[in-house]
């Protein structure tokens, strides 16, 4: 075409105007930390395994899960997710119920028989584990993973540690424990039960190990003094508790009471309904709110049938029949007694006041601190004892499956380092990703979909697991309930919201760039990244 | 083939035959029964292809022009006056894109007063709006000159007026040899834009232009316009041989040889001076005429060489520019820079008074003997206008002015007292 | 138990793309190979509604008609940020030549094509408020009238910010222009003036009416592919903040579109041949307080003494438009 001087022009010529000149500030692509990867005791990257469940790519999301925690079957039953109550979506509507995806995540894997990927090359050190619990189990899967031979000794018949006697079945069924297990194992695990580690130097030298990791659970009821006549029925909580696992039932009774407040508390009575209770009664010294109990699991006990004593102490147990004293919250929310005494009738009486771990294979073992019942250990989750590492409810720490899941990816890596004689440098973190940052307007209103629960009738009178899982429609519904928060996943507003076009699509799972020649800095992307992954930094000038 | 029908049809007639694509209308006379005729014509599918859009104004008329011509349309439209005034926004813009858009305007008064007679006051106030303006002495040359006029604009990209007298021409019944539909085609072939909108091929037409390129744009419009002078006699020529037909060119002169005043004029008064002229002749006056077809591009050479023999130089023209005098004197005074000549110029015709042979015999011996005014206002009824000069004197609000004089020749007087 | 089955994946339909919905079901603009109908390089102030707006709509037909588009554009921003010489950024054919006769020449470059038997190219006429409701609107009645084939877009971003932010017909009651002025007993612009321009059109029972704003790419794409399944003479009005002339933050320019319609100030709907048909729901209604605060041509109304009679009167606009409209808040989920 012979086009007119300088007012007809060629196409797309603008390009030769780099407005990027115009810019004082200038957009960047950043991963925040998301608040549930940061809440996660087992250090899980929720977010990263979320990413793959939305798009219906289950496998891939339990391989990303599992290469943090390898009981994602168990986690989605009985961990407490803290993820959930840090989830930014709980001020949108409600959490997005990472734990029922993870247990279907678990579950998924187990159904369709997903294997772990093999371990690494072979490293030729040994290490010994103490403990088949959910510490021990999780350090020898990292570090069988890592090449590492791996061998655990339990003093227990069966694996699991306190997931199998400290936690009823109808929370966690034992094929779903067992399943896990299994596959930890078929790492090439060497797991020795009914194997006591008298002390922990003599094994050690006896196997040859390199190293070691102490997980022992606190399997040792605390006993508190009452008063009790010789004919009274008293037992601890955590020994009814490992009895249910053997072939002989505890014989509580048709009134049973169990003291305490914690969630042992609530495990043994709501046993003791389904072992044939016509009232388990939780006695406590405290009120509701002042209970250690997860709240669920009291509403979930009282539902059942479960009654609870608030503000009762018990004076003397005798045969059939219990005192107690009424007591009173002081100003600071301190039980303190009244004076005022009733009596409870009661054909046992379970005490559920927390536990203790056997220390007596560190008897003789040179460098240990050990104070208020648990070892001492530095950052690296080693012990006073160069080689001896430990973790679990045998270190000072929030005594749950996840934590000490937590502790064995910890000490797994930091064995790998020492054993190799170097440090273990975990990646700096991210800077967290706040509420205000996201742009929720792009989320679309979806409340939590609730697990199915089990009828309250069969809850009284079976072990039948109480909370059922999600199907895979709403577990996939629930996977897209994640925000992504801090995390770009690829929704191409900051490619479509810019005025100027200066966002390049790299294509599928490789996000963007910007296109800085003619980025003018307006800052668009950064209000419309729905999740808070772009930032504002000054530019150079 | 020879017809005896009105001006308007006659140039209705021929421009189907230059197979218009987009044709716009809005009516104002006198040029109405020719887009009139068209949408007949195009209705009835006697011409075809070809969309008639009946616009909302000539704004619209010319926009909807501009954009059908920028797509590669041939585009024609037609209007007069006011209407041209209310499209001059338009008007400029089809120039300055270049594109090649034909127009009639059938020649009119612009108000107030509000006057639907002819003049050239229309046209004349586009002389520097970027088109070129081709004005018809008769039917046939007007109809003639819309087949110029496409291949004209066509060639250089640049839009054309065919001016003809409102009523004049438009209205009167003449004999006109129609040109077959082989002799158009054989003139003028299919509209090839310089420039066109066109997704096979995207431009962006009408960017921005500043300081830094605005001159060189304005003055490639000129260089246009000079290539019309020489493209002009060119294309009469063409016209000639395959029409057998003078027609069109940048000027013509009457009986000028040996005169000693020349009588320059445009339009179809121009038959009323060459009949004055030939009674003159008669009666042994040397004088002659020198009539200008090509308004815009002004062809000052021609012009100059046409009158440099003469005494003097009588510019009659149906245009007034307040406050000067002549709009085409103007022009022609400058062809003649230097040339020790009497000039005279002699506004005539305004809003349809007629010009008469009588009023021109009378006028052009003054003329002769030099007794004439330097601006002449021909038949003016000085009675009128000095009782209302006199009037406006006396009292300030002394009333509209074109009422009091009417009142003062009867016209309203009789009604209202 | 509550159950939802999954309508929108995890970000519903409001995000430019999404990686789990299906190519097709995605906008035009989450498309790498998307027209750019507009290049970079283009000189809108940052932040630009307009700039945002047009290559949305413009990519949104280019993608409908297969590219076979021309443009015609009023004088106004849009223009000039484009197409100063030596460049221009767009990337279709396209045509400038005044402010106020856009759809005439749409209209022309229309039955040129026509003539030319080249049905498959559409053509879009395209200006600001200015050159749309104003100097415009006789060319732009004209061509609804006729029912000429041409989609004209309306980019409105509420007075003549080109020439320096002075009022149109356009601009809401209170506002402040360059010839609105907060001072006076009526501080800024007055109310019971100005044109719905949306209305008009579909006074004219043209094919198809609608409006969008900014803030909702994948409603304003489909309006525009709505619109051409039609024939005809067919109106899109979409709402364009303008960071310079509004007083408001460059990255705020969604944010402010899209409370302009949470507010119910802008009423989103469309309508087929003088009907409404449809209107987008509000999803959380704000006051109007939440839209006019962040603008500073609203600051008048505000500070230590809030004209709470001024905001009241805005509020009842704002109610109006809901109830007329029928932009009630959609039950999104049970």
């Amino acid at each position: 075409m012979d086009k007119p001087f300088a007012i007809t022009l060629d196409p797309g010529s603008s390009l030769a105007n780099h407005t990027g000149s115009w810019r004082t500030k200038k957009p960047v692509y950043l991963d925040r930390l998301p608040p549930c990867n940061n809440a996660c005791p087992a250090g899980e990257n929720i977010q990263g395994w979320l990413f793959h469940a939305e798009s219906g790519d289950y496998e891939k999301a339990w391989r990303v899960l599992t290469l943090d925690n390898p009981f994602p079957s168990i986690m989605g039953r009985v961990c407490y997710h803290p993820c959930e109550s840090a989830c930014n979506r709980g001020q949108l509507d409600s959490p997005v119920g990472i734990n029922s995806v993870e247990r279907f995540l678990g579950d998924e894997a187990i159904k369709r028989g997903w294997k772990f990927d093999a371990p690494a090359a072979s490293t030729g050190k040994e290490v010994l584990i103490v403990g088949a619990g959910p510490s021990g189990l999780s350090a020898a899967y990292h570090l069988a993973r890592l090449g590492h031979s791996v061998e655990i000794h339990d003093a227990g018949p069966l694996s699991g540690g306190m997931m199998r006697f400290g936690i009823p079945k109808y929370r966690l069924p034992r094929d779903v424990l067992d399943a896990e297990v299994a596959r930890i194992l078929k790492l090439g695990v060497t797991l020795k039960l009914n194997t006591k580690v008298a002390n922990i130097e003599d094994s050690m030298r006896a196997g040859n190990f390199d190293a070691a990791f102490l997980a022992v659970g606190a399997h040792i009821g605390k006993r508190a003094f009452i008063p009790a006549g010789d004919a009274a029925h008293i037992v601890d909580a955590i020994s009814v508790l490992r009895s249910m696992e053997g072939e002989d039932k505890p014989m509580l009774g048709r009134r049973v009471v169990v003291y305490g407040g914690g969630n042992t508390a609530i495990d043994v009575a709501r046993t003791a309904k389904r072992l044939g209770a016509t009232d388990a009664i939780i006695v406590y010294r405290r009120t509701r709110e002042k209970m250690p109990a997860h709240d669920f699991e009291v509403e979930e006990a009282l539902q059942e049938g479960i009654m609870i004593k608030w503000l009762s102490t018990i004076k003397q147990a005798d045969e059939g029949m219990l005192t107690l004293e009424k007591m009173k919250l002081d100003d600071k929310g301190f039980p303190q007694p009244t004076g005022e005494f009733e009596t409870m009738a009661a054909d046992s009486l379970v005490l559920a006041l927390g536990q203790d771990v056997d220390l007596s294979l560190l008897q003789g073992v040179s460098g240990l601190e050990i104070s208020d019942g648990v070892v001492k250990v530095g950052p690296n989750m080693m012990t006073g004892h160069q080689g001896i590492f430990a973790g679990g409810d045998m270190v000072p720490s929030e005594r749950t499956v996840t934590v000490g899941v937590g502790h064995g990816k910890k000490a797994a890596r930091h064995i790998d380092a020492w054993l190799r004689n170097t440090t273990y440098e975990p990646a700096a973190k991210h800077e967290p990703v706040d509420f205000k940052m996201l742009n929720t307007w792009y989320y679309s209103d979806a409340p939590k979909t609730l697990r199915p629960m089990l009828d309250a009738i069969r809850r009284q009178s079976s072990f039948d697991e109480v909370q059922g899982g999600l199907d895979e429609t709403n577990a996939l519904f629930e996977a897209r309930r994640c925000l992504s928060c801090g995390n770009c996943f690829e929704c191409d507003n900051c490619y479509g919201v810019c005025p100027d076009n200066a966002v390049i699509k790299l294509g599928p799972g490789k996000r963007f760039l910007f296109n800085y020649d003619y980025c003018k800095g307006c800052g668009m992307c950064v209000a419309e990244c729905p999740c808070g992954a772009i930032k504002m930094v000054a530019e150079d000038i | 083939m020879l017809k005896q029908i009105e001006g308007s049809r006659a140039v209705a007639e021929a421009i189907a035959l230059c197979r218009p694509e987009v044709i716009c209308a809005y009516p104002i006379s006198p040029q109405t029964h020719i887009v009139e005729a068209l949408g007949e014509m195009v209705k009835s599918e006697k011409l075809a292809p070809c969309e008639f859009i009946n616009v909302e104004s000539e704004f619209a008329a010319m926009s909807v022009a501009i954009g059908a011509s920028a797509t590669g349309a041939r585009a024609y439209t037609a209007t007069a006056s006011q209407g041209l005034l209310f499209m001059v926004e338009a008007v400029y813009n089809a120039s300055g894109l270049g594109l090649p858009i034909v127009m009639t305007v059938a020649n009119r008064a612009i108000g107030a007063p509000i006057n639907i007679w002819n003049d050239h006051s229309d046209s004349l106030s586009q002389r520097d709006s970027g088109w070129m303006q081709l004005f018809a002495e008769t039917n046939q040359e007007a109809l003639d000159l819309h087949i110029q006029a496409f291949k004209l604009a066509e060639e250089l990209s640049l839009p054309v007026m065919v001016c003809m007298d409102g009523f004049i021409l438009t209205h009167a019944y003449e004999q006109v040899d129609m040109p077959t539909q082989q002799q158009v085609d054989a003139y003028l072939q299919p509209y090839e834009p310089r420039q066109v909108l066109d997704p096979r091929e995207p431009v962006s037409i009408g960017a921005m232009v500043g300081p830094e390129a605005f001159m060189e744009v304005r003055y490639l419009a000129h260089a246009k316009q000079m290539q019309a002078l020489e493209r002009i006699p060119q294309l009469a020529a063409e016209f000639k041989q395959i029409f057998g037909r003078d027609t069109g060119g940048l000027v013509h002169t009457y009986r000028a040889e040996d005169a000693e005043t020349i009588v320059v004029a445009m339009g179809s008064v121009l038959g009323t001076i060459k009949d004055t002229v030939d009674e003159m002749r008669d009666d042994g006056h040397k004088i002659g005429v020198l009539g200008i077809t090509s308004f815009r591009p002004f062809p000052l050479a021609q012009v100059r060489a046409a009158l440099q023999n003469a005494k003097r130089v009588v510019v009659l023209e149906k245009s007034l520019a307040v406050g000067i005098g002549g709009i085409l004197s103007t022009d022609v005074r400058m062809a003649l820079s230097g040339l020790q000549l009497h000039g005279y110029t002699v506004v005539a015709g305004l809003g349809g008074r007629a010009i008469t042979r009588k009023s021109l015999h009378k006028l052009f011996r003054e003329a002769q003997q030099d007794t004439l005014q330097q601006l002449t206002f021909l038949d003016l009824d000085w009675d009128v206008v000095n009782k209302q000069l006199a009037r406006e004197r006396a009292v300030r609000r002394s009333g509209p002015a074109a009422e009091n004089m009417l009142r003062d020749i009867g016209t309203v007087a009789s009604k209202i007292a | 138990m509550p159950f939802q089955p999954i309508k929108f994946y995890q970000t519903g339909t409001f995000t430019v793309g999404n990686r789990l919905l299906k190519p097709e079901d995605r906008s035009v603009q989450s498309h790498r190979d998307r027209s750019n109908a507009i290049n970079s390089g283009h000189r809108a102030c940052q932040g630009c509604g307009e700039a945002l707006g047009a290559r949305y709509a413009l990519d949104a037909a280019m993608e409908a008609t297969g590219s076979q588009l021309i443009a015609a554009n009023a004088t106004g921003c849009l223009e000039v940020f484009t197409t100063p010489y030596p460049e221009t950024s767009w990337q279709l054919p396209w045509m400038h030549s005044l402010f106020g006769n856009a759809a005439a020449v749409a209209t022309g470059i229309a039955a040129a094509l026509k003539v030319k038997g080249r049905s498959e190219v559409r053509v879009v006429a395209q200006g600001g408020d200015g050159g749309t409701t104003d100097i415009g609107f006789g060319c732009l009645s004209g061509m609804f009238e006729r029912n000429d084939d041409v989609l004209y877009i309306c980019y409105d971003n509420e007075a003549y910010m080109n020439t320096g932010v002075q009022r149109s017909s356009a601009t809401p009651p209170a506002a402040r222009t360059a010839t609105t002025m907060p001072v006076g007993p009526n501080p800024g612009n007055e109310f019971g003036q100005g044109k719905f321009v949306p209305a008009i059109a579909m006074a004219h029972e043209i094919p198809y009416v609608a409006t969008a704003t900014v803030a909702d790419l994948r409603d304003l794409e489909a309006k525009v592919k709505r619109a051409m399944e039609f024939r005809g003479a067919r109106y899109i009005h979409i709402l364009v903040p303008c960071p310079l002339g509004w007083g408001t933050a460059s990255h705020d320019t969604i944010h402010i579109a899209r409370l302009a319609h949470e507010t119910g100030l802008f009423p989103v709907f469309e309508a087929e041949h003088g009907v409404q048909v449809s209107a987008l729901p509000i999803r959380k209604q704000l006051p109007v307080e939440e839209y006019l605060k962040p603008q500073k041509r609203f600051a008048h109304l505000f500070g230590a003494k809030p004209k709470l009679d001024v905001i009241a009167r805005i509020q009842e606009r704002a109610d109006r438009n809901i109830r007329k409209y029928g932009m009630v808040q959609r039950e999104e989920v049970l």
